[in-house]
């Protein structure tokens, strides 16, 4: 059976480059065609950037390795005209079922806030998430966008030139040069241009290991997670269940650390796990089976000259919570705006000092997060397992104690607090999660919703309150949308973004996060948040 | 911000001790872990307060406040 992972979706091509007598000098070289490089490729491909993306493949994700999508992602892919198809194409879910030993100790349901375009998470196997990104150059190609892939193209050497990278690239036709004014190195945990440029990436290793299994089988399995804390069919270990479209169920078993992974690997040894954990009359398949261990890390800078990381080339996190391609999306779009603007000449390069601030505090709260539900999950010492087995314990009888079951915690996007974007909150009455450095949370407005009509542009979104309806300033145009409480029947525009206030006038950024908000429109006021907003206050 | 009490404030005092040694009474080491641990929870739920948890946490580390 030919599966999507199996056929080349952009195989090698000879580009002019390679016969170049001298190297070609690109715009912008993304490394990368997994869901960081494809959204970063995109980004500037829709902001008339041109993009090269090279890869060291030419297929989509093996397997189905990243399974959870988290909303703010969702909208973000969007934005980027593929994020639809992935929900149609997707599973949500709701209800969670936790397990300990041999009893079901509770069951929750996510309860997802209303009034979003977007569902709180879908399960989705990579190799969708890819082809779709992949299905979204190919509309952009056609529409005349700036933006290739170029497939087995495998990057050899990169020198950081201060204006520009050189980058050595490998194809089957032989080895060629090529320049990037910029390089966005997207290339994955394991990032070979981090190793080429000797770059530091410390951080915490998690002594286990995790077989993940993706399984097809007509079960009766309902649409749910299931989580196991020492399951009698993996004893001492953790246990999970989640499903995937097309019938494909993903299992990951905690294996422990002293182990051997190939041995493990084996059909022989992963079926007869698998036939204890679903029973021995549930007929199934075993599409992708793979071993993995984790480790909590970062950069200590996300930028070295004109090299970007993004992703888990910058971060790396345990799976608990997805947190990975989650905040990895973040990251583009928190870089490819300011690009944009350095690229236009209205802000200097220090504005990618932002990129560092923002993303490292965004990484480090993940990281936080994470390697917190490592620690539940994986107890490092007999104290720490007798308090999770009493949490557990207790969680069965009484609700106290269900928060702290921590199976992983769901990715969501934090608030650039403190950064330098940033102006002082004014609307002191507003409501705390739009504050300045939060992303927008949506709103419905009527048959649409709120995030769309935010785009990737600058916008004052002024609700009660009067503004011009454009303002320039430093080369910046910010186009006023008007939204009015009067015409908000589900009063979620007033919840998310008035709070007790009357009135509110938001600048946001085109990453859709707020850079500053007041009661009401000051010229002077906005004007320096506009500035500050670029790096230039 | 209320304090930490660390006053005596237990009427009966001998009665929860034994009360105490009596839920004990006839575990094993392990269970009795188990059963300190779910009591820690119980109780820490209870006062709820984050900045008296965190009195708590040090004054049964026998540290001195700063």
């Amino acid at each position: 059976m030919n599966k999507i992972f199996e056929i080349p979706l952009y195989a090698y091509e000879r580009s002019p480059d390679q016969d170049a007598d001298t190297p070609v000098r690109r715009k912008v070289v993304v490394v990368g065609a997994g869901p960081i490089g494809l959204g970063a490729a995109i980004d500037f491909a829709q902001q008339g950037i041109e993009v090269v993306v090279l890869d060291d493949n030419d297929k989509v994700s093996f397997g189905s390795r990243a399974v959870c999508y988290a909303k703010r992602p969702l909208e973000i892919l969007d934005r980027l005209g593929c994020g639809k198809p992935m929900v149609d194409k997707g599973v949500e879910w709701n209800i969670g079922k936790v397990f300990f030993d041999e009893r079901q100790v509770y069951q929750f349901d996510l309860l997802p806030e209303d009034g979003h375009e977007f569902p709180a998470f879908i399960n989705l196997q990579q190799y969708y998430f890819e082809e779709y990104m992949v299905n979204r150059v190919r509309e952009l190609q056609a529409a005349g966008a700036p933006i290739e892939i170029r497939g087995n193209n495998k990057v050899l050497k990169v020198e950081e030139k201060g204006d520009h990278a050189a980058i050595l690239v490998d194809t089957p036709e032989g080895q060629y040069d090529l320049e990037a004014e910029w390089l966005i190195a997207c290339d994955g945990a394991t990032s070979p241009i981090r190793g080429m440029m000797g770059l530091d990436f410390v951080g915490r290793i998690f002594e286990d290991n995790f077989l993940i299994a993706d399984v097809i089988m007509d079960a009766e399995f309902p649409t749910e997670r299931w989580f196991w804390f020492d399951p009698p069919f993996n004893k001492g270990q953790s246990a999970l269940l989640h499903k995937q479209p097309d019938g494909v169920w993903r299992i990951d078993l905690q294996l422990g650390w002293d182990i051997d992974k190939e041995e493990e690997k084996k059909p022989e040894n992963v079926i007869p796990r698998l036939k204890a954990m679903l029973g021995d009359d549930v007929e199934f398949e075993l599409e992708w089976v793979s071993i993995y261990t984790f480790q909590c890390r970062r950069m200590e800078t996300f930028r070295k000259g004109r090299v970007l990381f993004a992703g888990d080339a910058a971060h790396q996190v345990s799976p608990f919570g997805a947190r990975g391609a989650n905040s990895g999306l973040q990251d583009t779009d928190n870089l490819v705006w300011k690009m944009k603007l350095i690229f236009d000449g209205i802000a200097d390069e220090s504005l990618l000092d932002s990129y560092d601030y923002e993303r490292i505090y965004g990484a480090d709260e993940n990281i936080m997060n994470s390697s917190r539900s490592t620690d539940f999950i994986t107890p490092k010492s007999d104290m720490s397992r007798v308090l999770r087995d009493a949490v557990l314990d207790l969680s069965e009888v009484h609700e106290f104690a269900r928060p702290l079951v921590n199976s992983g915690r769901l990715s969501v996007p934090c608030t650039y607090d403190g950064s330098p974007l940033n102006s002082a909150d004014a609307l002191l009455d507003g409501p705390a999660r739009t504050r300045p450095g939060s992303p927008c949370p949506d709103v419905p407005l009527g048959d649409d919703f709120l995030l769309p009509k935010l785009g990737d542009k600058f916008t004052l979104l002024t609700i009660d309150a009067e503004a011009p309806e454009s303002i320039e300033e430093s080369g910046v145009t910010v186009t006023r949308l008007a939204l009015s409480t009067k015409n908000d029947p589900t009063q979620m525009l007033k919840e998310r973004f008035l709070g007790d206030a009357e009135s509110g006038v938001y600048l946001i950024r085109p990453d859709q996060h707020v850079a500053a908000r007041r009661p009401s429109f000051d010229e002077n006021l906005i004007r320096a948040a506009i500035r500050r907003a670029i790096g230039k206050e | 911000m209320s304090d930490l009490t660390l006053a005596p404030n237990i009427a009966g005092a001998d009665d929860f001790y034994a009360e105490l040694l009596a839920t004990h009474e006839g575990l094993s080491k392990s269970d009795s872990d188990a059963l300190n641990a779910r009591l820690v929870l119980v109780l820490a739920n209870h006062i709820g307060d984050r900045a008296i948890l965190t009195q708590a946490l040090a004054a049964a580390a026998l540290k001195s406040e700063e």
